[in-house]
């Protein structure tokens, strides 16, 4: 690990972000994936702004919906009323992410911004475009089980590896953050981004910006749902496919479908080709296995990491026909 | 077999059996359940493990590794490491003292505990991916990490094999498998194969496995002056450490002492003396301070080896009725090109099944990795899964179940050796294991049972495990205070090594367990070998007997020489130890080992023993045996595997204390339940290197892949063991991942024959 200096913010978003640019560094939130990652010297910030203990730690209702703050502990979020409430979701998808020791310092901010599972971005010694742009990628060739099969580049075919995120996405939540030149809300959908040619750059947040909190619309509020998440072990492992799913069925007719799926790109993905074949569709089996076919259609999978098309499609099919059973 | 092992062989035939220790059913301490004695004091924290050792002006060593496989080191920076504050030294090939490349570790029988023969640091070569190319030490463990991070090499690489798949036709037959003929045939086997009522041709793979014991390696160095040398390891071999590292540094080997009294964990990957030990000698020696090398998980991945790779080739044919004509098991493991270490998968069908024809036996081949070493049930534990996922296979053909086969093919004696088996009682384990397990109302159908959407399956396989002796010294002493202590330099990785020892030195002694003491852990003490094998608690057990005979013969002459003595007219059969001294046998008076010894004014007696080399091991065919049963379920989309249930039974001989014998079958069964399911250790094929050295990457089961696991057992002394007993460290693996591939084909009609079984394998 490289010596940096360590400074705290206790008390205003602002605050922390003034001492971020004087720094030039990065927020440490819970430190679950910043300090691993320090400690590979896959980063070397020179200084970083705790902000673990920021006024940000609250969950509270707003128009309609929830916003969480950005220091709220993932346990804590998974466990709270009206998250378990409203938006069970999210519950689940955090409770299947990690363990409890890890939830109970993870942070909401912290989860957005985690990064890839890559055996070869972790490794000095490898090749990896994301860790040093231009040097190339080790895992196209090497191994990529756990890689991205949907939205990859020759660049690099990583994925984000947050279970969080899957239901953040299905759940059209916003990210508030805050910096430099003020506030602004990103949609979920659009925070995370596709590798392209600079897979160093994950997501739309810019430089000293602080993620204060994450919305959840009224919209995506108390509907029927699934995660379902397939990995090596029974726990404590990262997703191989995930599904978060909801489902509303309206006079026999699909009324509202949200999918979303982990493990399977550089970002958590949300299936708009099988929700837009979904709508106002009858909510058979049949239909929901030609959906997951047609989201999958465009997947680019390599030698290890083929089956994850398959699985992808079966599990999509299999949570939308368990939740219009469920329905039923 | 040599011609001499022959002549040895024969010649013990007509040796006379060694009566039936007297203690095979003593039941005062021996055979009960009696808590860990070291329990307290680890669960709360005050048990001094290796690198808590509070040593005072210590500095602290990092290792920086090789990212080559193989070639010559062309240029390595140090300066931006030496630059960096609290670094004392950093060592590479460029100024390292010579050190001499140690004997490797050979069948056991020496105290050579070498992993390697690649030079150490003495050499701009580099062997494998991972190799230590730099040593810093430095004031603080966080300093010399840091330091050996800025530690840059370039190399020159030159071609190497680092692929097991492509190396495979390059595979060679060792000489001998741990003394043993590399391939044993009978009988025309092509010929038995191919005019069968069924047969069975399979090809099974199983993926390279990591040591992840729970406490990382670790060494503390003190030298006092040139030639002595104290070190603190976490060692399952202190001899061998301390001879090895008398050999690296030019030492008389009595010269190095090695404690280790505690040790987190072994399973084999602490047998060796591995190269961060002399690494942390040689950075105390040049710094003139104790220095502590604490591994990081990843450097243990990059220089500690584990479990071969191996591709074994199972054909069995059976007549009608079931009985074996035909058998074949053949293959290659892996070791490196700088050790030797042919995984003996090839044993287990030796001893298990009576086969009409056969060709057993195995080659191996070189690849640029880091050296291979045991790990749990080396050889059995791969070789296993092998041959019992093919008898299981011949079982469908035959349309038999699986345990009538096995039963149906249960040798009288040794099928290979011909000598008569020291105890034997499969049959008995496994009647017990399918009436725990309630076989019986298992369907014969596979893929016939389901819940929801996960198919069900019950599987059963064969384990089997050898009774290894290894030569022991132990020293026994009792005190006039009525005290008693043995010692030896064995060791405890937490499989109750204390406490079983102490258990037996009351029983043998006839004190109470609160007045006698087990002593180990320490390399000064009267040697033991590496506690591997299974073969420690037997072979400490035998020593501590044999020394404690000498200690109470020299007690009965001071009674016999003294006039007061109720015991002066009495010859050593007509005694016992019991009640704290010695007593008639039949007439049942005596005294206190205290009354002896104040009457002749004498503070204690004391004894050491060697034992004598294990003949018996020549004469019988000596093997513990193990059924394992199991339940898993299959999710019929995302070909998930969960093991919901579990029953292993076990015929090791008696069993010296059950709770600790039973928490061992469990554990080797859920690394078992790893191998089977989870564990593979990625080495990159274009670079040799390991991509998963963490425990996030690297699958060990966790609680939630592990159902409940019941455990019984024969119970049954073996009449030709110290104690009647078994070592029972590593059967409990064995069978293990057989028995899961077999519940998963019974689930849903798919064989696997590559481990790990992972979802994939079954979509
Ligand atoms: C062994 C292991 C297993 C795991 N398994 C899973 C799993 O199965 N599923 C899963 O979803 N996750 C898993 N995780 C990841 C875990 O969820 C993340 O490490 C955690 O969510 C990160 O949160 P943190 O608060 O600790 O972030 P930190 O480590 O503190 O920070 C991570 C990054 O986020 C940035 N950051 C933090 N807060 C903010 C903010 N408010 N604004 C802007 N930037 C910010 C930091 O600067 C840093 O770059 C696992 C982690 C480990 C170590
Ligand atoms: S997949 Fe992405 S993260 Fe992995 S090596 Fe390639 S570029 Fe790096």
């Amino acid at each position: 690990m490289n010596s940096f200096s360590y400074a705290r913010a206790s008390e205003s978003p602002d605050l922390a972000v003034a001492l971020l640019n004087e720094n030039q560094g990065r927020y440490l939130a819970g430190g679950t994936n910043l300090i691993d990652l320090m400690r590979e010297e896959i980063e070397t910030p020179a200084a970083l702004v705790d902000i673990s203990r920021l006024p940000l730690a609250q969950i509270e209702e707003r128009e309609g919906g929830l916003r969480i703050g950005a220091t709220v502990k993932n346990s804590h979020c998974a466990a709270h009323p009206l998250v378990r409430d409203r938006y069970p979701l999210l519950s689940s998808a955090i409770l299947h992410g990690a363990s409890a020791q890890l939830r109970n310092m993870a942070t909401t901010g912290g989860n957005l911004m985690q990064r890839t599972r890559c055996y070869y971005f972790y490794d000095t010694a490898s090749r990896c475009n994301k860790r040093t742009p231009g040097s190339g990628c080790d895992a196209a060739q090497g191994f990529h089980r756990i890689h991205a099969i949907l939205g990859t580049s020759p660049h690099c075919i990583a994925t984000h590896p947050s279970d969080m995120c899957v239901a953040l996405t299905a759940l059209d939540a916003t990210v508030q953050v805050t910096g430099p030149d003020g506030e602004r809300s990103i949609a979920f959908g659009d925070f995370h981004r596709l590798p392209g040619n600079t897979p160093h750059v994950e997501t739309e947040l810019r430089a000293g910006e602080l993620i204060t909190a994450v919305d959840l619309p009224a919209s995506s509020a108390n509907l029927p749902s699934i995660y379902r998440k397939v990995r090596d072990r029974a726990s404590y492992a990262f997703a191989l496919v995930s599904v978060g799913a909801a489902l509303r069925v309206e006079d026999g007719r699909i009324a509202d479908v949200r999918i979303a799926l982990g493990g399977v790109a550089h970002k958590p993905w949300r299936a708009s080709i099988a929700e837009q074949m979904l709508h106002g569709a009858e909510p058979t089996e049949a239909n929901f296995r030609q959906a997951a076919e047609a989201e999958l259609t465009p997947a680019t999978p390599g030698h290890d990491n083929a089956f994850k098309v398959e699985l992808a499609q079966r599990m999509i099919a299999s949570v939308l026909q368990e939740l219009a059973e469920v329905k039923a | 077999m040599s011609i001499l092992n022959k002549v040895i062989r024969s010649v013990v035939q007509v040796m006379p059996d060694q009566a039936p220790d007297e203690l095979i059913a003593s039941n005062r301490y021996l055979g009960r359940s009696i808590n860990r004695l070291n329990g307290p004091d680890k669960v709360t924290g005050k048990a001094t493990f290796t690198a808590d050792y509070p040593v005072a002006n210590l500095a602290h060593a990092a290792l920086a590794y090789s990212t080559i496989a193989k070639g010559r080191i062309t240029s390595i920076d140090t300066k931006a490491a030496e630059a960096l504050p609290g670094v004392i030294l950093v060592l590479t090939h460029e100024n390292a003292p010579e050190m001499k490349v140690p004997k490797e570790f050979g069948d056991g029988s020496s105290n050579d505990a070498g992993t390697t023969q690649a030079k150490i640091l003495n050499t701009d070569h580099v062997s494998w991916n991972g190799q230590p190319i730099a040593l810093v030490v430095a004031e603080t463990p966080e300093q010399a990490e840091a330091a050996a991070a800025r530690i840059h090499a370039t190399y020159e690489k030159e071609d190497c094999v680092t692929s097991f798949e492509a190396a495979i036709g390059d595979a060679k037959q060792p000489k001998a498998i741990m003394g043993e003929d590399p391939e044993v045939t009978r009988g025309d086997v092509e010929q038995a194969l191919s005019q069968s009522a069924a047969r069975i041709d399979l090809t099974f793979t199983t993926p390279p496995h990591n040591h992840n014991a729970i406490e990382p390696h670790a060494c503390i160095a003190q030298w006092d002056g040139k030639d002595d040398l104290t070190l603190y390891d976490t060692s399952q071999f202190t001899a061998g450490v301390a001879t090895t590292i008398a050999q690296v540094f030019g030492l008389k080997a009595d010269h190095v002492r090695v404690v280790a009294p505690y040790v987190g964990g072994g399973f084999g990957g602490k047998g060796g003396a591995w190269p961060y030990i002399q690494l942390c000698a040689l950075a105390a020696r040049e710094t003139g301070r104790p220095v502590r090398l604490a591994m990081t998980r990843e450097g243990v991945f990059r220089i500690v080896g584990g479990r071969t790779p191996s591709q074994q080739r199972v054909a069995i044919s059976a007549d009608d009725a079931g009985k074996f004509l035909g058998f074949v098991h053949e293959g290659v493991t892996a070791q490196s090109t700088h050790n030797h270490f042919p995984e003996q998968f090839s044993f287990p069908p030796r001893h298990l099944y009576s086969m009409e024809a056969y060709r057993i036996g195995q080659k191996v081949t070189d690849l640029s990795r880091v050296a291979n070493t045991f790990m749990r049930a080396p050889g059995e534990s791969i070789g296993t899964f092998a041959v019992e996922s093919g008898i299981d296979a011949l079982a469908y053909e035959l349309k038999m179940c699986p345990v009538a086969l096995r039963m149906r093919n249960e040798p009288d004696a040794d099928p290979v050796s011909g000598s008569p088996f020291s105890s034997r009682h499969m049959r008995k384990a496994y009647e017990m294991g399918v009436e725990r397990f309630g076989w019986k109302s298992r369907p014969a159908e596979p893929r016939s049972q389901r819940d929801g959407d996960w198919w069900i399956g019950q599987g059963v396989a064969t384990g089997t495990y050898p009774v290894y002796r290894m030569v022991t010294a132990a020293r026994v002493r009792i005190s006039a205070d009525g005290t008693a202590v043995a010692q030896t330099s064995c060791q405890e990785m937490g499989m109750g090594t204390e406490t079983v020892q102490t258990q037996h030195l009351a029983e043998r002694l006839g004190l109470p367990m609160s007045k006698v003491r087990f002593e180990y852990g320490d390399s000064t003490l009267p040697y033991a070998g590496v506690a591997g094998g299974s073969s420690q608690t037997v072979s400490v057990a035998l020593a501590v007997q044999e020394a404690g005979a000498k200690v109470l013969k020299e007690l009965l002459a001071l009674a016999q020489k003294d006039e007061r003595s109720p015991l002066r007219e009495a010859n050593f059969e007509d005694v016992v130890a019991k009640d704290e001294g010695i007593f008639w046998r039949v007439s049942g008076g005596g005294e206190s080992y205290a009354a002896i010894l104040s009457r002749a004014g004498k503070d204690f007696v004391e004894a050491d023993h060697k034992t004598g080399a294990p003949m018996e091991l020549l004469k019988y065919s000596m093997h513990s045996y193990a059924a394992q049963f199991c339940e898993v379920r299959v999710h019929a989309l995302s070909g998930e595997v969960r093991v919901q249930r579990w029953v292993g039974s076990f015929d090791t001989g008696r069993i010296l204390n059950p709770k600790m014998a039973v928490s061992q079958f469990r554990g080797g069964i859920i690394m078992g339940i790893g191998m089977a399911l989870t564990e593979e250790t990625m080495f990159d094929d274009r670079t040799g290197r390991i991509m998963n050295p963490s425990l996030a990457e690297y699958h060990v089961p966790v609680q939630a892949d592990i159902p409940d696991i019941e455990v019984v057992y024969t119970n049954e002394p073996d009449p030709h063991t110290p104690l009647g007993a078994h070592g029972i460290g590593e059967i409990g693996i064995t069978g293990v991942a057989a028995a899961v591939a077999n519940a998963v084909y019974h689930a849903t009609g798919k064989r696997v024959t590559s481990l790990p079984i992972t979802l994939d394998k079954l979509m």
